[in-house]
């Protein structure tokens, strides 16, 4: 069955993404999600539509090749710096950032859409995820991203780690903590801008999040929570892609259910375990 | 006289316009075991920020080890053990060796890492508080009082030379504090550490502290804590409701 994903460039070139994004997105989740940034991820995602969106807006009227996905990137770091932004000025309320940065993104599609006179099948495939839609050049771009992003994460591990468990503690002791956060942001937005061609602008944050849930619950430290996050992350793209290529299901709708499922099962071994114990006690 | 590691001078701090520090004058000498105590809103908690340099005095001068708080880059030397300690995320997926290393994050400096000394250094503050067979449990599963003394490791791991702690004892059942004071004297008896404590409990502080501050936007008591426990009740109200001039001290 795999066969196949050997045998053809494009659905190699997929692979290989898929393969880097499920390192990359649960990398950055474990940080999103113990600090409860989750939304922030469903809001990127939803600016970099916006750039997807001007970008193939461009080639269209402009009737050049213009690749989307760096539009979509350059659109995603700047909604992040400007969530930070809104995130300073509503101090006592700064969950407010997510749905302004979220709806600027979808009326900034809508508009793009509209002024392009509607596009075709791509832009379905944006939403959605595809397993044909990576060429050797976004190949290439995700793979410098893949590699920057765990580069980065490797040198401010410790920085980032001391900021999630403790902001205060963290600035106390003389971390910028601000400089860091903001760095983290940026990283997320480059990875949802990555992540994109594969499991789609409404599914992306998904991938972020759900293998971390589910290696939340297993794991012991946040060390092991990371590795078994991206374990899980691995098996969810692997699956994924292969069950939506044969069944002709775009990816993201397969790879957020294989995940689903790794989620269902942790749940169960955490509650199995616990009455054993008790049953033992 | 002892050389003080902290000294306050004239400090006074307002949020907006509510004066919560006035004219404060404070010193903490090295080797002092001090218990801080006072109202709610008296204080306590600004004069906290301020020593850790998280706010800047409206007026006075603040010196901490011998220099301007404002050059004071040595940050390692105040450790820190707040009382968000006892509210913090509870289900964090962290080891007690990975919150306590959080501690030397900023000591070892960006672009390096953690190597071998540093995870003994680790291990030995995790011993220190009696943690050591739980030094790679989940934080979240451990007791409150447990919880407490990885946060007095996570201050120790730099080994400070003042400790700061904010309340620490709020929440923890009588054998824990009996147990946290019991770890406290500990740490002043065999490793010098000057401690300030800032608490409600006054009844437990007299008996541990060797200076006792009483703190209510003044500074309302200022010496040793026999003399503060043969203040009569009429005394203190008076020191709670009336201000008083500032009370000099001698050591």
């Amino acid at each position: 069955m795999v066969a196949d994903f050997f045998q053809f460039d494009f659905l190699r070139y997929t692979f290989l993404t898929g393969l880097l994004i499920g390192i990359i997105a649960p990398l950055l989740g474990t940080f999103i999600v113990v600090r409860r940034l989750s939304l922030i991820a469903d809001a990127l995602s939803h600016v970099t539509l916006g750039g997807i969106a001007f970008g193939l807006m461009i080639e269209k009227l402009l009737l050049i090749t213009f690749p989307p996905l760096y539009s979509g990137m350059i659109f995603s770091v700047f909604g992040s710096v400007l969530i930070e932004k809104l995130r300073s000025i509503y101090k006592a309320y700064q969950e407010i950032a997510i749905p302004i940065i979220l709806s600027g993104g979808v009326g900034l599609s809508v508009i793009f859409i509209a002024i392009a006179d509607g596009f075709n099948t791509d832009l379905f495939n944006y939403l959605f995820g595809s397993v044909s839609a990576v060429s050797q050049n976004d190949f290439f771009m995700i793979l410098s991203i893949s590699i920057f992003v765990i580069l980065v994460v490797a040198l401010f591990y410790k920085e980032l780690f001391t900021l999630s468990f403790d902001e205060e503690h963290a600035t106390i002791s003389g971390i910028h903590s601000k400089r860091i956060h903001l760095l983290f942001i940026i990283l997320t937005a480059l990875v949802i801008a990555a992540s994109i061609r594969i499991v789609g602008v409404l599914l992306v944050s998904a991938l972020m999040t759900l293998p971390v849930a589910a290696a939340m619950r297993l794991a012991k430290g946040f060390k092991q929570m990371m590795g078994l996050s991206i374990l899980f992350g691995e098996i969810a793209v692997i699956a994924g892609l292969i069950t939506g290529y044969y069944l002709n299901i775009p990816p993201g709708g397969t790879i957020v259910m294989v995940a689903i499922i790794i989620l269902l099962i942790s749940i169960g071994i955490k509650q199995f375990n616990f009455r054993k114990k008790v049953r033992e006690a | 006289m002892k050389e003080s590691i902290v000294s306050m001078k004239n400090i006074s701090y307002a949020y907006e316009r509510k004066v919560v520090l006035d004219h404060i004058n404070f010193e903490i000498p090295r080797g002092s075991f001090m218990g801080l105590v006072g109202p709610n809103g008296g204080g306590k908690t600004t004069l906290i920020k301020l020593l850790l340099g998280l706010i800047k005095p409206d007026g006075g001068s603040i010196e901490v080890f011998n220099k301007p708080i404002e050059t004071f880059k040595e940050r390692e030397k105040i450790g820190f053990v707040s009382q968000k300690a006892n509210s913090f995320n509870r289900g964090f997926p962290a080891t007690v060796f990975e919150v306590i290393s959080t501690g030397l994050t900023a000591k070892i400096g960006y672009f390096k890492f953690f190597n071998k000394k540093h995870k003994e250094k680790i291990l030995e503050a995790i011993d220190q508080v009696g943690m050591l067979d739980y030094a790679y449990e989940n934080i979240g599963n451990l007791s409150g009082g447990q919880q407490q003394r990885v946060f007095i490791a996570r201050a120790l791991v730099n080994d400070p030379e003042l400790l700061i702690l904010d309340e620490p004892t709020v929440g923890v059942d009588y054998e824990n504090v009996k147990r946290f004071y019991e770890l406290l004297h500990q740490l002043h008896d065999n490793r010098d550490i000057t401690l300030l404590l800032v608490t409600h409990d006054t009844g437990a502080i007299t008996e541990h502290a060797t200076d006792i501050v009483c703190l209510n936007k003044t500074l309302h008591f200022h010496g040793k804590p026999e003399d503060y426990s043969s203040l009569s009740e009429k005394d203190l109200s008076q020191f709670y409701g009336h201000p008083v001039n500032i009370v000099t001290h001698n050591h």
